[in-house]
């Protein structure tokens, strides 16, 4: 490693600078202050980039586009990095009418795209309609469905929908409905918004070049003048990068790694979030119907081994609801279920299946997956349940295992609020109800709580939400992960942001760089 | 009677053996191409899911595959698939990939470039290298550096790729500090600072196909050798070297040559692992991340490109053989 020669470089350095500035007995810990610096060309090493991406945001699916789009686009509402509430974006303010289910509103003023065009509201529709077409295949197109219709007066907006959601606003801040002029219409792969930066080049899969939008709305961001995004799929690769200097940052730190970088001239980003691994049980497919045998596996199961073998203890235990405590409105009073073989195996007589339980699994669909199944069979195992592991190919996993085998294993991403984890992982409509779910107490409380204004009683409604699925529900979740990236102490200002990854994937406009 | 004979021989041997043998192989290497392109058509259509289920992901309901489906053209029938496929490939169109809309021709050309770049320099390099080793290891055969080339080959031929990458990476980037690291290639890039990019990938193809190469000619030298009339070569007193470079050699240069363009090859299309770890825009990498959202437009010219450049290189390796060896022009 680079330690010796780092410190030596820095060393002539900071002298370099002493003797530039006159102030050679200036400690460098006073140099590393909060106040944003400036310029520079910033290099990031992230991952999730294949040679498929396009800069049309309906497409974006990956971590890659996130921290690319982000840069150059703007979204209607924003959120807040530690609360996760809505803050304003493009929309300065907005209210809503009718039990929440109409909410207008208000254009910010003096906003211009990166092609000098002035921001209208016809853009924001337009921009909505088009996620909204099947035709354009956006990601997010699940997310509004509940949208009725999207009009525009002046510069109002307003958005009326079938039912009422109190959170809506939440679903504007969503990365893939990046404002674009004409709604992206005319060529949706124009990389034009209103962001903090300018495309100057992008090559799919490759890198991406941007520089800073001189005409930004918002001062407040953007510090450096110009940033590079350079594909690196490889986590040995973004750990050399990072570690020979060759990038100031780098995303999808794996957790067996950390331990060697921590003792470089680096920093490590351990930032708690919403993402979670599952164990799906098909509700309504034997023998997995019979709760007792649901709750024995999840009794069965070791979290703690889990967290600490496969996660390398850089996640929280999860307690078979997909929110924890980055979620507002988390019922934080339900008591954490432990593994106990004893409990186990008495739920597991009381089921009165005795033969051997198989799970489906593939490595690619979280880092450790057979880990954690195999330290899952040996924990059961003294609960006297065999489980079988079937290994199944990475490739094709999300299409023909998941969502086909009564058991196998899978991952969640954040999502923005408890409603929307909750109806697309549980929904009885969604087609990503990975454990056909169907419990008419819950999908009615989730619809009470999407529509109920008073904060305290939401509350009460998403505990009970919690309890049912937790008791009754296919879910076994065994822990959240928490997302790992790094950088050179060069780097400052990263905001660990409870939204997302990559600080909500506004890294690029929030850091800066010391000289 | 005799000169019966002699004409009998002139008008059954063909005038111009050399350039017959091209078009007669480069009649074979459309019909070969034509072949694998049923292979390739059939094999991309066996994949399990397709573009619609795999471009949705998780979000895909029966509707939008259905709708995205159509849209593609994917509920028409495997035959007219493939005729209208054939069509498009004689107008010399590969049509747009179906993931990023843009045309496959281009995108393909660029990363192919790429890649010549990268197999280009890495023979450059190995190629020499191995064949003056092998020439070296059969002239002190079983002695003492035979023995370190054959070892050192050795163990080169049993680490994998990616590992001699990770290797160098270690040494060059970390220790040495030499090297450009990512090796990503830009446009517009100059001539020298493209060179300092290639320098981490190229080196570590050329370290894995090395041995290979060098193994082949020791062991196909070493086989001539063997053969009486070297030893009437060596009973009249030439110089060893010399036997080997005159009379050993070109006798000797056709199964060498073969596994030359074999890896060759395999260097142009086969360099995945190393452009994965190196960030290198090659053409491996574009067709596996096409082969993952199912993008069959791009699949199917990777897969032809890559036959092709297989066919080609085949057929220039016997051209070459033809020209260093008279007696395989005529074939019996």
């Amino acid at each position: 490693m680079p330690n010796s020669w780092n410190r030596r470089d820095f060393l002539k350095l900071s002298l370099a600078a002493g003797a530039a500035s006159g102030l050679s007995f200036t400690p460098p810990a006073a140099a590393a202050d909060n106040t944003p610096k400036k310029g520079g060309h910033l290099k990031l090493g992230i991952d999730g980039a294949a040679t498929t991406d396009v800069l049309d945001p309906a497409s974006w699916i990956s971590s890659y586009m996130m921290v690319v789009g982000c840069a150059w686009g703007d979204t209607l509402v924003r959120t807040d990095p530690v609360s996760g509430k809505a803050i304003p974006g493009l929309a300065e303010s907005w209210e809503s009418a009718d039990k929440s289910s109409r909410w207008i509103f208000t254009l910010r003023k003096g906003v211009q795209f990166h092609n000098g065009q002035a921001l209208t509201a016809e853009d924001v529709v337009k921009t909505l309609s088009r996620h909204r077409d099947p035709k354009f295949r956006s990601g997010v197109i699940a997310y509004l469905s509940s949208i009725s219709t999207v009009t525009s007066d002046g510069d109002k907006i307003t958005i009326t929908l079938n039912e009422s959601n109190v959170d809506f606003p939440l679903v504007l801040s969503l990365w893939n409905l990046q404002i674009q002029p004409g709604g992206g219409y005319e060529n949706p792969n124009a990389g034009i918004g209103t962001g903090p930066y300018r495309i100057v080049k992008f090559e799919a899969g490759v890198y991406t070049q941007l520089e800073k939008n001189p005409h930004d709305w918002d001062s407040s961001r953007g510090n450096v003048a110009s940033a590079e995004v350079i594909a690196i799929n490889d986590a040995s690769s973004r750990v050399a990068a990072l570690s020979t200097g060759k990038v100031h940052f780098i995303s999808g730190l794996s957790p067996k790694i950390v331990a060697l970088l921590k003792s470089g001239p680096v920093t490590i980003y351990n930032t708690p979030g919403r993402g979670h691994y599952t164990l799906p049980m098909m509700v309504n497919t034997p023998p997995f119907d019979n709760n007792d045998l649901r709750l024995a596996l999840k009794l069965a199961i070791d979290r703690q081994q889990i967290l600490d073998r496969v996660l390398g203890g850089y996640g929280s235990l999860g307690n078979d609801f997909p929110v924890n405590s980055a979620y507002p409105l988390f019922p934080a009073d339900i008591p954490q279920r432990q593994y106990d073989a004893d409990q186990a195996a008495f739920h597991f007589k009381k089921s009165g299946y005795s033969g051997p339980i198989v799970l489906d699994v593939a490595e690619g669909v979280f880092p450790g997956a057979v880990d954690a199944a195999t330290l899952f069979q040996l924990s059961a195992q003294k609960a006297g349940i065999k489980i079988d592991i079937r290994r199944q190919p990475d490739d094709g996993y999300w299409n023909n295992v998941w969502r086909n085998k009564p058991f196998c294993v899978s991952s969640w991403g954040t999502r923005l609020t408890q409603d929307l984890i909750y109806s697309l992982e549980l929904g009885p409509s969604s087609a990503s109800n990975e454990t056909n779910f169907a419990n008419p107490q819950f999908a009615s409380l989730l619809k009470l709580a999407r529509a109920e204004e008073d904060e305290a009683k939401r509350r009460t409604l998403y505990h009970d939400i919690a309890l049912i699925v937790r008791d009754e529900g296919g879910t076994l979740l065994p822990v959240f992960n928490n997302y790992l990236n790094a950088s050179s102490n060069k780097l400052q200002g990263y905001i660990e942001d409870v939204g997302n990854d990559l600080s909500n994937g506004h890294v690029i406009s929030r850091v800066w760089l010391n000289n | 009677m005799k000169s019966l004979i002699a004409r009998g021989v002139r008008s059954t041997a063909p005038r111009h053996p050399l350039a017959r043998a091209i078009i007669h192989r480069l009649l074979l290497a459309v019909i070969l191409l034509w072949g694998v392109s049923l292979l390739i058509f059939a094999a991309v259509n066996a994949l399990p899911g397709d573009f619609a289920a795999a471009s949705l992901g998780r979000a895909a309901t029966p509707e939008a595959i259905a709708s995205i489906r159509q849209s593609l053209g994917l509920d028409k029938p495997l035959v007219t698939r493939y005729l209208l496929w054939m069509l498009q490939i004689f107008k010399g169109d590969f049509g747009l990939s179906w993931a990023s809309q843009q045309p496959v021709s281009a995108q393909l050309g660029h990363r192919l470039l790429n890649s010549l770049w990268l197999a280009g320099a890495a023979a450059l390099l190995a190629i020499p290298v191995a064949l003056l080793g092998g020439l070296f290891a059969v002239r002190y055969l079983h002695r003492l550096p035979d023995r370190v080339i054959t070892l050192v080959s050795l163990i080169i031929l049993s680490l994998p790729e990616f590992l001699i990458g990770y290797l160098l990476i270690q040494v060059l980037v970390l220790h040495v500090g030499v090297s450009t690291f990512p090796s990503t290639i830009y446009d517009g890039m100059s001539l020298p600072d493209r060179l300092s990019a290639l320098l981490l990938p190229v080196l570590t193809l050329a370290i894995a196909v090395l041995a290979n190469m060098l193994r082949s000619a020791r062991s196909a030298l070493m086989s001539v050798t063997s053969t009486p009339w070297m030893e009437t070569a060596r009973l009249k007193g030439l110089p060893p070297l010399r036997i080997l470079w005159r009379h050993a050699a070109p006798n000797a240069i056709s199964p060498v040559l073969t596994v030359i363009a074999m890896n060759l090859a395999g260097l142009i299309v086969g360099a995945m692992i190393i452009e994965v770890i190196f960030v290198y825009p090659g053409v491996g990498q574009y067709m596996v991340d096409a082969v993952t959202v199912r993008d069959i437009p791009v699949v199917q010219a990777c897969g032809l490109v890559f036959a092709a450049v297989y066919i080609l290189l085949n057929l220039l390796v016997d051209m070459l053989a033809m020209a260093a060896n008279p007696r395989l022009r005529f074939p019996r």
